[in-house]
């Protein structure tokens, strides 16, 4: 099988790596470049763990190859610490209590992100519309949404 | 069957730089070669050991696969390569064609329709096909690029079975256009799924509704179901009582009758046969009467 050499920026940083080519973007952020705030939960485009920023709108990591990535900008939850300091989205996450075991955090904070991104001030239903994607067996997801919400607020 | 681990089967990636290019190398490897365009399907089909292809072909950034037009004397053009996202957020999409950004956004999640396509949509050829019925109601064509050059597929006879469409081997869609829809015109999709969002559908039921002076009733309806028959259909008979009769809550009853007498429904996981049928009945009366009462007017 053909391994490829691709040029990326992940987080900010320009990255050269060789990937084989049944890699996915997933498998090649946790096991090529350590960044394994991005999970793998069911590598099947159902739960939203694995999402990341591709091009500036979130995608499932697990299914997208990672050689599709030549030449493209990449953000995962490590991304989104800006010189030290937390995106306004972790800091209303944890202070609304929306996370508990905390595997679903990073895709959810990806997908609220680019929410913010595109519509700074949503209503609950936009905010639950755009999460629809990101799985959560703990929380309830009542909190997360309010999380977002007093993000938004927080940033007005 | 289920595979947790995060990567593919064994696989090689092809980028070609034309259409002749990905054709030639389509049909140079036939049975061993697929092209594709999101993936949604793809990969997971591949990770579950259904498809077995040796050679992906990425159809995304060649000839004509990237553009959107609209053309106020023409029509629609969508690349095949074009996500859904950027169907459904498109300003001439959701001005002169709300019903298919309306079906797109029932697909799934956010992040999976910034991967998934409508033209992969098409080609996947599943009864369930969310964008299917719009598509179809809007007259849909595919412009396809072939062995034996390009030619025009239209919708009304590209299904053939469950994952089975018109499509030869080299064969590669690259856009769907759209003839001006009727102006105005009312459009409505009703999805039932095991949940209220992302789940696949149950039924589904598209139907579009205008004004037509050729009509005997003075209305032309449009009533597409999906996965209530080894392939998406149009109800004709429900279609033509409310061309001929005149409309009223009593021929809308008659038709949505109509459309339920027309479906071949399976059992599965999702549902039984049978509530499927009912579930068209009812689903096809509640839209002819909503997009109605908005044509009426
Ligand atoms: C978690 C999840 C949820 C989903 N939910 C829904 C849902 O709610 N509703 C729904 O309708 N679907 C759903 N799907 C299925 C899938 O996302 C859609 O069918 C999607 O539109 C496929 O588009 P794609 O571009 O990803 O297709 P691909 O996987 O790239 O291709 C699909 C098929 O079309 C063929 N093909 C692709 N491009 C071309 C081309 N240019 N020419 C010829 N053949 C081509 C491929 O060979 C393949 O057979 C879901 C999938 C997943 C993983
Ligand atoms: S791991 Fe990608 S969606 Fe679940
Ligand atoms: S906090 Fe445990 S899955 Fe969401």
């Amino acid at each position: 099988m053909s391994v490829t050499r691709i040029n990326l920026t992940v987080n900010g940083s320009k990255e050269v790596v060789d990937v084989p080519s049944n890699w996915t973007l997933l498998q090649m952020l946790r096991e090529k470049m350590a960044l394994t705030g991005t999970k793998n939960g069911c590598a099947a485009g159902e739960c939203g763990a694995c999402t990341v920023m591709l091009n500036g709108e979130p995608v499932n990591s697990c299914m997208v190859l990672a050689v599709e990535c030549d030449g493209a900008e990449v953000v995962t939850v490590e991304g989104l610490v800006q010189d030290g300091q937390m995106d306004v989205l972790q800091q209303t996450i944890i202070d609304a209590g929306g996370v508990q075991c905390g595997f679903c955090t990073p895709g959810m904070l990806i997908s609220a992100r680019a929410l913010l991104d595109r519509n700074p001030n949503p209503s609950a239903d936009e905010v639950r519309a755009a999460l629809v994607g990101n799985l959560c067996r703990c929380t309830g997801y009542i909190r997360i949404v309010e999380a977002v919400q007093t993000a938004a607020q927080a940033s007005q | 069957m289920h595979n947790p681990h995060p990567g593919l089967p064994e696989l090689e990636y092809v980028k070609p730089a034309s259409l002749e290019e990905a054709s030639a190398f389509l049909v140079a490897h036939k049975g061993e070669a697929r092209p594709f365009l999101g993936g949604t399907d793809t990969f997971v089909r591949m990770r579950d050991g259904f498809w077995k292809e040796k050679y992906l072909v990425d159809i995304k950034g060649l000839d004509g696969t990237n553009v959107i037009t609209f053309d106020p004397a023409k029509g629609l053009t969508i690349g095949s390569a074009i996500p859904m996202n950027k169907v459904s957020a498109h300003p001439d999409v959701k001005k002169n064609y709300s019903l298919l950004a309306a079906a797109c956004d029932t697909v799934a999640s956010y992040q999976l329709r910034n991967r998934a396509t409508i033209v992969g949509n098409i080609c996947n050829a599943s009864p369930a096909g969310d964008t299917i019925g719009a598509c179809m109601a809007y007259g849909g064509v595919l412009t396809v690029f072939g062995a034996g050059g390009v030619r025009q597929e239209p919708l009304a006879t590209f299904f053939k079975g469950p994952g089975k469409n018109a499509l030869q081997t080299g064969d590669i869609v690259t856009a769907i256009t759209f003839p001006i829809p009727p102006k105005p015109h009312s459009g409505r999709y009703m999805k039932l799924g095991r949940n209220k969002m992302s789940d696949l559908s149950i039924v589904g039921v598209t139907v579009l509704a205008y004004k037509d002076a050729a009509a005997k009733s003075g209305y032309t309806f449009k009533v597409v179901l999906a996965s209530v028959a080894p392939v998406p259909f149009m109800a004709e008979a429900a279609q033509q009582i409310l061309a001929e009769e005149p409309v009223t809550e009593e021929s809308i009853g008659k038709a949505a009758e109509a459309a339920m007498q027309a479906v071949k429904p399976i059992d599965d996981v999702r549902s039984s046969a049978r509530y499927r049928s009912y579930m068209v009945r009812n689903l096809t009366r509640q839209a002819l009467s909503e997009v109605w009462q908005q044509v009426k007017s």
